[in-house]
């Protein structure tokens, strides 16, 4: 019996388990955190594989961020699953088809992994031995290094989709009052306090 | 057989005891940390505090304890049971799993991981679960609004906080917490921890960590003047004690995390030898124990933030800041050659 072959499987099932009920649970924020319980069960697994920095990542960004978002929606529509699962037979074709062309497209990738000549060689060429760098050491000699451009191009990516988002939402609405900080600090009692004597008997 | 037990069930056996002894002494601690937060809030207001239960009061959060264990915990008839129940025992759990990698002495860490730093900032990032699932399966208003507040709020500091990991990470060189605190070693002694060098990220890690840990002046998740007691309002008995628990769990996490990264960790005060008598631990204590003062006078002194100022503070003037020390810090490590190797 091995240890790391019972984590293993404990993970990956968990995964899988969840993964379904993700399609299978009935309201959508239970999906949504079966969802996260399957994020959390895959970064259990790149732990096994001693990417412990994936791991980490994969729970930082996807379970501490981008499922966080989810759930802000999931929570804030108010849906009728009900009524989404009417054209359920309607949509099987289609849906059974993206799948098919999925699960063909991974077995490929899979394929050519296993019996590619020089893909081992050229995923390991680049790393360090373990005993002179740990994971993250590696990672990050590899990305700041070979993989410069394609690193900084992916940044760009983001960083076009992240102005396009802001551009896309960020509107000025014509007699909302805004607050300006930088001219609240810039009063001074001179600016907006005017003292009067005021008679008694008589207004301003 | 006996092979199968000195390789697999004694190894499990020892780190079971060893994360029961930390958990035993970290809630005990926590029990005084209540009292002290009370007690010091109360001597700036001019009060008493807690002086009844015990000599000075000193049993009250244990009275306390017991009171909340005893009471009958009420559900909610329109709430999403499971949920409901599964929110408090999240944001419990999470905050006490944090404590497995910190080193309260050199060594003296329950599991010391390479990315030791990563773990606590990824199961700090969690902590929002508890709040979120919380608030919505109470099926109530306030709750509701409290959540979305807060996962808004918890989201926006975590993005400075980082920034501000990324630049002690930096001068060091490793993701180790043991590692960085031994980087903060020298002749110099506390004018050598990170907390002058890298002043400006203490003093934004501190207002991060207060915003992340919803403590006022950032405690708009449970601003009880408008949301009643935010998302808490329908949780009663030990689910709402494992609400609170895990909240100040988490701002013992916080604390430690500010000791280890800006304060030395477990380092005396001055390398020469009265303070090196000390054994590391009671240090580390102390400085926790610091940490946490400042956050309880903060609690005293400073009134509560509106939402959309809390906003512009992350995200208008943290991380800008944040971003640029980033920058300068590793210019001026490249630059003078100081980057670690």
């Amino acid at each position: 019996m091995n240890l790391a072959a019972l984590f293993f499987y404990l993970f990956a099932g968990l995964t899988v388990a969840a993964a379904f009920m993700v399609i299978a649970a009935k309201n959508p924020v239970h999906s949504v955190l079966f969802l996260i319980l399957a994020f959390v069960n895959a970064a259990g697994l790149f732990m096994l594989a001693g990417a412990e920095f994936l791991a980490m990542i994969l729970v930082v960004v996807y379970v501490g961020a981008v499922a966080v978002l989810f759930l802000f929606v999931v929570m804030m529509l108010d849906v009728d699953f009900a009524e989404l699962r009417q054209g359920f037979l309607q949509y099987l074709p289609v849906g059974a088809l993206v799948g098919v062309v999925f699960l063909v497209e991974l077995l490929l990738v899979v394929g050519t992994w296993v019996t590619g000549p020089g893909v081992q060689s050229a995923i390991r060429s680049p790393i360090p031995p373990l005993q002179q760098a740990n994971n993250t050491q590696a990672l990050g000699r590899v990305l700041y290094t070979t993989y410069v451009h394609f690193f900084e191009l992916a940044g760009i990516v983001l960083l076009v989709a992240m102005i396009g988002a802001i551009v896309l939402t960020l509107r000025h609405k014509e007699g909302v009052k805004r607050q300006n900080v930088s001219r609240q600090l810039a009063r001074t009692p001179a600016t907006s306090i005017e003292i009067r004597k005021v008679r008694p008997g008589q207004g301003i | 057989m006996i092979d199968l037990f000195w390789i697999y069930v004694f190894p499990i056996l020892i780190i079971a005891l060893q994360s029961i002894g930390l958990l035993t002494a970290l809630l005990l601690f926590i029990a005084y940390v209540l009292y002290a937060d009370r007690k010091i809030w109360a001597a700036v207001q001019m009060r008493r505090g807690p002086n009844v239960v015990g000599p000075w009061g000193l049993l009250q959060s244990f009275a306390d304890f017991i009171k909340f264990v005893l009471k009958e915990p009420v559900i909610p008839a329109g709430a999403n049971k499971g949920v409901f129940l599964l929110a408090p025992f999240i944001s419990c759990v999470l905050a006490l799993a944090a404590w497995a990698v910190i080193p309260l002495n050199a060594g003296w860490a329950v599991a010391d991981i390479n990315v030791g730093i990563l773990y606590i900032f990824a199961i700090s990032s969690l902590s929002v679960y508890g709040i979120i699932m919380g608030g919505w399966a109470s099926n109530s208003k306030y709750p509701f609004l409290a959540a979305l507040r807060s996962a808004a709020q918890m989201v926006s500091y975590e993005v400075s906080i980082g920034f501000v990991i990324i630049t002690v990470l930096l001068c060091v060189g490793s993701l180790n917490l043991s590692k960085i605190v031994q980087a903060q070693a020298g002749p110099l002694g506390l004018f050598q921890w990170f907390w002058l060098p890298l002043f400006p990220m203490f003093v934004i890690f501190f207002v991060s960590a207060l915003a992340e840990t919803n403590r006022p002046p950032f405690d708009l998740v449970e601003a009880e003047s408008e949301l009643v007691a935010g998302f808490m309002v329908e949780y009663s008995s030990t689910p709402y004690l494992l609400f609170m628990l895990g909240e100040y769990v988490a701002i013992m996490t916080m604390c430690a995390m500010g000791t280890i990264l800006f304060l030395g960790g477990w380092l005396p005060p001055f390398p020469i030898p009265p303070f090196t008598w000390v054994p590391g631990v009671v240090w580390f204590v102390l400085k926790l124990s610091f940490m946490f003062f400042l956050f309880s006078m903060v609690k005293a002194i400073v009134p509560r933030y509106r939402y959309d100022q809390l906003m512009r503070l992350g995200w208008k003037v943290f991380l800008p800041v944040t971003l640029v020390m980033v920058v300068v810090v590793a210019g001026v490590l490249q630059l003078t050659g100081l980057a670690p190797k």
